[in-house]
């Protein structure tokens, strides 16, 4: 008696083999898209941009004339910006993460606040232009500064913040604070130097990965009415200024093909300090996060 | 140890200590200090929230709301009657939507279960974080890139495409988003667990059956939820549109002429020269209402969608 045909199920499992295998390399045909599309950006933006990337690039003004076009006011106006930003949104973020982890009931304003910041991490940036332009260029009149644009930036990377230090609190061992309760610390003792102290690597991390995100940010600061050609580098956070998104975004705007490569150029620099920035965060990661 | 000092019992010293003012003072404060830096997150919403209808509303004292919300045609700069009808601005971000999540569903997804079902694990960790410099490029370099690269090499295979046309910012859009539905999809399909997959193995599964019958039902409501996510990111979407899709509102389903989507709008406007006060100013209020009511409804139905079809393990 023969219960199996062995030829029959070797033909279907052959077929359903060879799908396996076709199908497998569909997949990572699909996967490796990803990875070339960012070859080729990369390729194409270095290859289009470096003839203009010089030392005179970095400390020339913007110019009618491609040639003479540089980013020294943009570049200076992304590095205050950052000196409004950074500060403001991580006191923002690593006390709402504080607060939510350490401090907050499980009740519904709690649960409220939860469900805010994950909504708030979807609104588009274009729209937090708007709140900006309206809250703190017009209502509170900061014009367009880069205390305005800092704020509004600040507001915008919150979530994100808010969520990594969160992870990086929640992360933390609670043996750690019975440990520092047993000693007699009080709550906000053990948060400062027990707590904290153990969550700074993820705190930094998320938070270094968020400011690189709002370091290429641009739509927040035109809808501001952040000026893209200015002839003078920002001397207080009052001061009107441009930011190297906004110089890319005016070049690749012209019609002349030429400015098209200072627009390379430009995204070199911006692609240059996202990479630091991102290298540094998973520096501090790999570093001095531990594992308990 | 100083013996000459005065003998104290550790209970006083503990009493002492805690009746320090000061320290009691602080704990209490802190945490109604942090409450405070916790609300500004919901103030900020509150604050978005409070400018879109405030200034929407001042907008409709000028133009009607039922024209605005069925009117076909968008010319808010036409001299002697300018109309403000939305549709055409809804029509060419949903073009830029659809043209995106065509793109980048297929791929996003094929790529999250090559990472989690196909490659090793040294695969993996090369792949992703590579995959997350790509999320982590900022919009207008991919602005550029669909101008200067994607939008030629259409026009060379297909010349009756214009300079700026919904495919090239679609397609760029559909790129931008892709690691993004990648990496949440492989998050879901990694938390099914292996007992599920060796159950199918030892039934005579292959890898395709496993990953297409096993693991892709069980992580369903965490594809759909990325999915849903990554769309709202494409509605939102504004310096690659800005860049490469043009300035021109449409009411049609044409994809190879110039367009504009909404965001796109409030850029052209917020550079050029409308006025404090004119109508034209309040529109962009309008307009801006409308795309955040349309990316809310997508949060928060991918947030339902994880939350009432999530299985656990």
């Amino acid at each position: 008696m023969k219960y199996v045909n062995h030829e029959e199920v070797a033909a279907k499992t052959k077929t359903r083999l060879t799908k396996n295998t076709i199908l497998k390399g569909v997949f990572a045909a699909a996967t490796s898209f990803g990875l070339i599309v960012l070859a080729i950006l990369l390729y194409r933006i270095v290859t289009q941009g470096s003839e203009y990337l010089s030392f005179d690039f970095f400390t020339s003004f913007a110019s009618r004339i491609p040639e003479n076009s540089g980013i020294k006011a943009a570049i200076q106006g992304s590095i205050y910006l950052m000196l409004v930003v950074a500060p403001v949104s991580m006191f923002l973020g690593v006390g709402t993460a504080i607060y939510l982890e350490e401090y907050a009931k499980k009740n519904k304003f709690t649960n409220f606040i939860k469900v805010n910041i994950s909504n708030l991490a979807g609104v588009p940036s274009v729209v937090f232009g708007l709140l900006g332009l309206t809250i703190f260029v017009r209502f509170f009149d900061l014009g367009i500064s880069i205390l305005a644009a800092g704020l509004t930036m600040s507001l915008l990377i919150l979530p994100i913040i808010i969520v990594a230090s969160q992870e990086a609190i929640r992360a933390v061992p609670n043996e750690l604070r019975e440990a520092s309760f047993a000693m007699g610390a009080t709550r906000w003792q053990t948060i400062l130097r027990v707590v904290l102290p153990a969550s700074i690597p993820g705190i930094l991390t998320g938070s270094i990965l968020a400011l690189s995100r709002a370091i290429g940010e641009t739509a927040p600061l035109v809808v501001i009415g952040i000026p893209t050609i200015l002839m003078f580098t920002p001397d207080s956070i009052m001061s009107t200024f441009t930011a190297l998104p906004m110089q890319i975004f005016d070049w690749t705007k012209r019609p002349q093909v030429t400015f098209h490569d200072v627009a390379a150029a430009g995204i070199i620099v911006l692609m240059g300090l996202l990479i630091i920035m991102n290298s540094i965060a998973v520096f501090i990661r790999n570093k001095y996060q531990k594992r308990y | 140890m100083a013996m000459n000092e005065p003998q104290i019992s550790v209970q006083e010293l503990i009493a002492k200590k805690s009746n320090r003012g000061l320290l009691a003072f602080t704990e209490k404060l802190i945490p109604k200090i942090l409450l405070l830096i916790a609300t500004v997150s919901v103030l900020t919403t509150i604050g978005i929230v409070f400018t879109l209808i405030f200034e929407t509303v001042t907008f409709f004292t000028e133009v009607n709301v039922f024209s605005f919300l069925t009117g076909t045609e968008w010319y808010p700069f036409a001299n002697s009657t300018p109309t403000y009808g939305i549709l055409p601005l809804v029509v060419g971000t949903l073009k830029i939507t659809a043209i995106a999540t065509i793109v980048a569903v297929p791929i996003g997804i094929a790529t999250a279960i090559f990472l989690s079902e196909y490659a090793s694990d040294r695969v993996r960790r090369f792949i992703k974080p590579i995959l997350e410099v790509l999320a982590g490029v900022p919009t207008i370099v991919y602005g550029f890139f669909a101008l200067t690269f994607v939008t030629p090499i259409l026009r060379s295979i297909f010349p009756e495409i214009a300079i700026f046309n919904a495919i090239s910012p679609g397609i760029v859009v559909g790129i931008m988003i892709i690691p993004m539905i990648a990496s949440l999809s492989e998050d879901a399909m990694s938390s099914v667990p292996n007992a599920m997959r060796d159950g199918a193995y030892a039934l005579g599964a292959t890898k395709l059956e496993v990953a297409i019958k096993i693991v892709l039902p069980a992580a369903l409501s965490g594809i759909v939820a990325s999915t849903v996510l990554a769309i709202s990111r494409a509605i939102g979407e504004t310096m690659i549109v800005a860049v490469a899709a043009g300035s021109t509102p449409g009411f049609d389903w044409d994809v190879t002429g110039s367009i504009q989507t909404m965001t796109a709008y409030i850029v052209q406007v917020t550079t050029g020269d409308a006025g404090y006060g004119t109508t034209i100013y309040y529109s962009i209020y309008a307009v801006g209402f409308t795309l955040f009511l349309f990316t809310l409804a997508m949060n928060m139905l991918a947030q339902f969608i994880s939350k009432r079809f999530r299985e656990e393990y």
